[in-house]
């Protein structure tokens, strides 16, 4: 299988994780929703996606990413 | 403070520290005397194990002391940081470098990362640079586990206690751990101080809004008295400074010698998958609730003696004695836990780098043990004097040493990823960017013509940053200007035979 167009996609993908994991929109907002920041929410979200893509590329583009065959190194789930 | 309840306090702490310290015995009786088992514990460590050794390394009094104390002084934006941070940067580069690192020490047998780096630029210089470095930043970061178990006795005691026993105390534990257990014994005891830990926080979270009238009274006196917390941004919390803390820390840690030297841990890639989609979720779980309390003490007015930590003071005002201690023991284990890993992982380098390829090449392995363990006596021992001088505060320190550890992390990078690096392109950036790391540490700041040299920041942005641009230039420089020797080996990086 060989290299997909879409895992350059995941550069992107990171990118914009690490870009908005600090919600600069929300820079000197002090709302708060049940008794905590927004933008402590927005925080709480935004883990809970990256882990969700991270867990979506581990799936996918993980061993494409290093060029190496899931046979090579050994069980791959 | 009562006596019996300062009994109950040190009954608890002395407890749990015994309890951690059979679990490494018993560990002890499972490990094997060679170097693989010791160090890398046979790269067996599955997905649970090597998430919480990884993480329990990184929970040191940095995250459980210093984080509260930040987010009680200046706001719990400190989440934040630590989220891109740790959440974020950590787990693509636990990818980027982390993978690459365990194909590479799969094939090779790689135990160190300066012998990974030695071997392919055919230079026990470069290795002994490497392990140098790591061992020199790793020396401030064993001192702040100390100052965080001196400074957390004296906040549980109200100072009954001086902080000098604290230290000496787990100066002590980490030793006997260390030279005892291998690195089976610490992940073990990492995992379970890991989900202790995790536990305790949360209970700790629900104890203190419980006495203090609930999330919502709590959050009322914090806009009350605190109003600038609640707003993102503002006072030490630049834009500048939040990116710049992230991303140093972020690269430093994974030069850490206990991180990266998870990174030949793993039994498969399944398990390395896991752990990077699992580190957002074990960061919000555990930062979260942590650094919520240290928010919330400055909220209710706790005052905090001066060189102590806010959250024994905290949980002493609002839960009972036993369970303040139970967290600071918690703690200390932790931090005992992280110093064990690290003193273990410097033991290999100071072994396998410096005392094997230029003291003693045909030491015996018996030989070899003693010296590890010496050596972590003695690197100990170090530590905790220079800790009875309390040279910054946990975050300063910190802070210095995850800069210290981020210079490497580009031209290792380089080097995994680009075939054409070459021996003095990486000398060149790793003593460069480390000259120019340390004179800004040591040298006291100076105005010349309007411009402060040696200074904090350049134009707003934190010195470490410029000089991991330093490290990355040098390299790619030095590496296109000069040619490879005839004994470097770039095809050992070769991962993977996938045709494109």
């Amino acid at each position: 299988m060989a290299q997909q167009k879409t895992d350059y996609l995941w550069i992107g993908v990171f990118a914009v994780l690490v870009t908005f994991a600090i919600p600069w929109f929300l820079w000197r907002d002090a709302s708060t929703w049940l008794g905590l920041p927004v933008w402590l929410w927005w925080h709480v979200g935004w883990m809970g996606l990256a882990s969700l893509a991270f867990a979506l590329f581990a799936r996918g583009a993980w061993d494409r990413g290093m060029n190496v065959d899931p046979e090579e190194v050994g069980f791959d789930g | 403070m009562a006596e019996s309840e300062l009994l109950v306090q040190l009954g608890v702490v002395g407890a749990y520290l015994l309890v951690a310290l059979a679990v490494g015995v018993f560990a002890y009786r499972l490990t094997g005397r060679d170097a693989e088992d010791y160090y890398l514990a046979s790269r067996s460590i599955g997905t649970v194990v090597l998430l919480f050794t990884t993480f329990a390394t990184l929970l040191s009094a940095f995250t459980f002391f210093g984080g509260p104390n930040l987010a009680y002084g200046a706001g719990p934006e400190w989440i934040l940081v630590m989220g891109l941070m740790d959440g974020i940067l950590f787990a693509i580069l636990w990818y980027v470098i982390g993978y690459r690192q365990w194909l590479i020490g799969k094939f090779q047998g790689y135990v160190t990362l300066g012998e990974m780096l030695g071997d392919r630029f055919g230079s026990t210089r470069l290795r002994a640079l490497v392990a140098g470095v790591s061992l020199f930043w790793l020396f401030p970061y064993v001192m702040l586990q100390q100052m965080g178990a001196g400074e957390a006795i004296v906040g549980l005691t109200n100072g009954a206690i001086p902080y000098w026993v604290g230290a000496a105390l787990i100066t002590l534990f980490m030793i006997v751990y260390v030279v005892l257990a291998g690195l089976r014994g610490v992940a073990w005891t990492d995992t379970i101080q890991g989900m202790f830990m995790l536990s305790v926080v949360w209970v700790a979270v629900v104890w203190v809004l419980t006495s203090a009238g609930g999330l919502d009274a709590v959050s009322t006196s914090l806009a009350d008295t605190k109003p600038e917390f609640l707003a993102l941004g503002g006072g030490l919390y630049s834009p500048q400074w939040m990116i710049s803390t992230a991303v140093t820390i972020a690269f430093g840690v994974t030069m850490f010698p206990q991180i990266n030297q998870r990174f030949f841990v793993a039994k498969d890639a399944r398990v390395l998958k896991r752990s990077f989609a699992l580190w957002p979720i074990l960061v919000v779980l555990l930062f979260v609730p942590a650094f919520l309390l240290g928010t919330w003490a400055a909220g209710l007015g706790v005052s905090v003696p001066e060189g102590s930590n806010v959250v024994p003071v905290l949980l002493n005002a609002y839960t009972p004695g036993w369970f303040a201690a139970l967290v600071v023991a918690g703690a200390m284990a932790a931090m005992m836990s992280s110093s064990d890993s690290m003193l273990l992982s410097g033991s290999s380098y100071l072994t396998r780098d410096l005392y094997r390829p230029f003291v003693n090449p045909d030491a015996s392995e018996e030989r070899e043990a003693w010296v590890a363990r010496l050596g972590v006596a003695a690197f100990a021992i170090g530590t905790f004097v220079v800790s009875l001088f309390r040279p910054g505060t946990l975050i300063t320190v910190g802070d210095t040493a995850f800069g210290g550890f981020a210079q490497l992390t580009l031209p290792v990078m380089v080097a995994l990823y680009w075939p054409k690096t070459t021996r003095q392109g990486m000398l060149a950036g790793i003593a460069g960017s480390q000259l120019y790391y340390v004179a800004h540490v040591f040298i006291p700041s100076i105005t010349l013509g309007g411009v402060t040299l040696f200074g904090a920041t350049y134009f707003t942005w934190d010195f470490a940053l410029y000089g991991m641009a330093l490290s990355l230039v040098l390299t790619v420089g030095g590496s296109l200007l000069t040619t490879a020797g005839a004994d470097e080996r770039a095809d050992t990086f070769t991962v993977g035979s996938r045709a494109d």
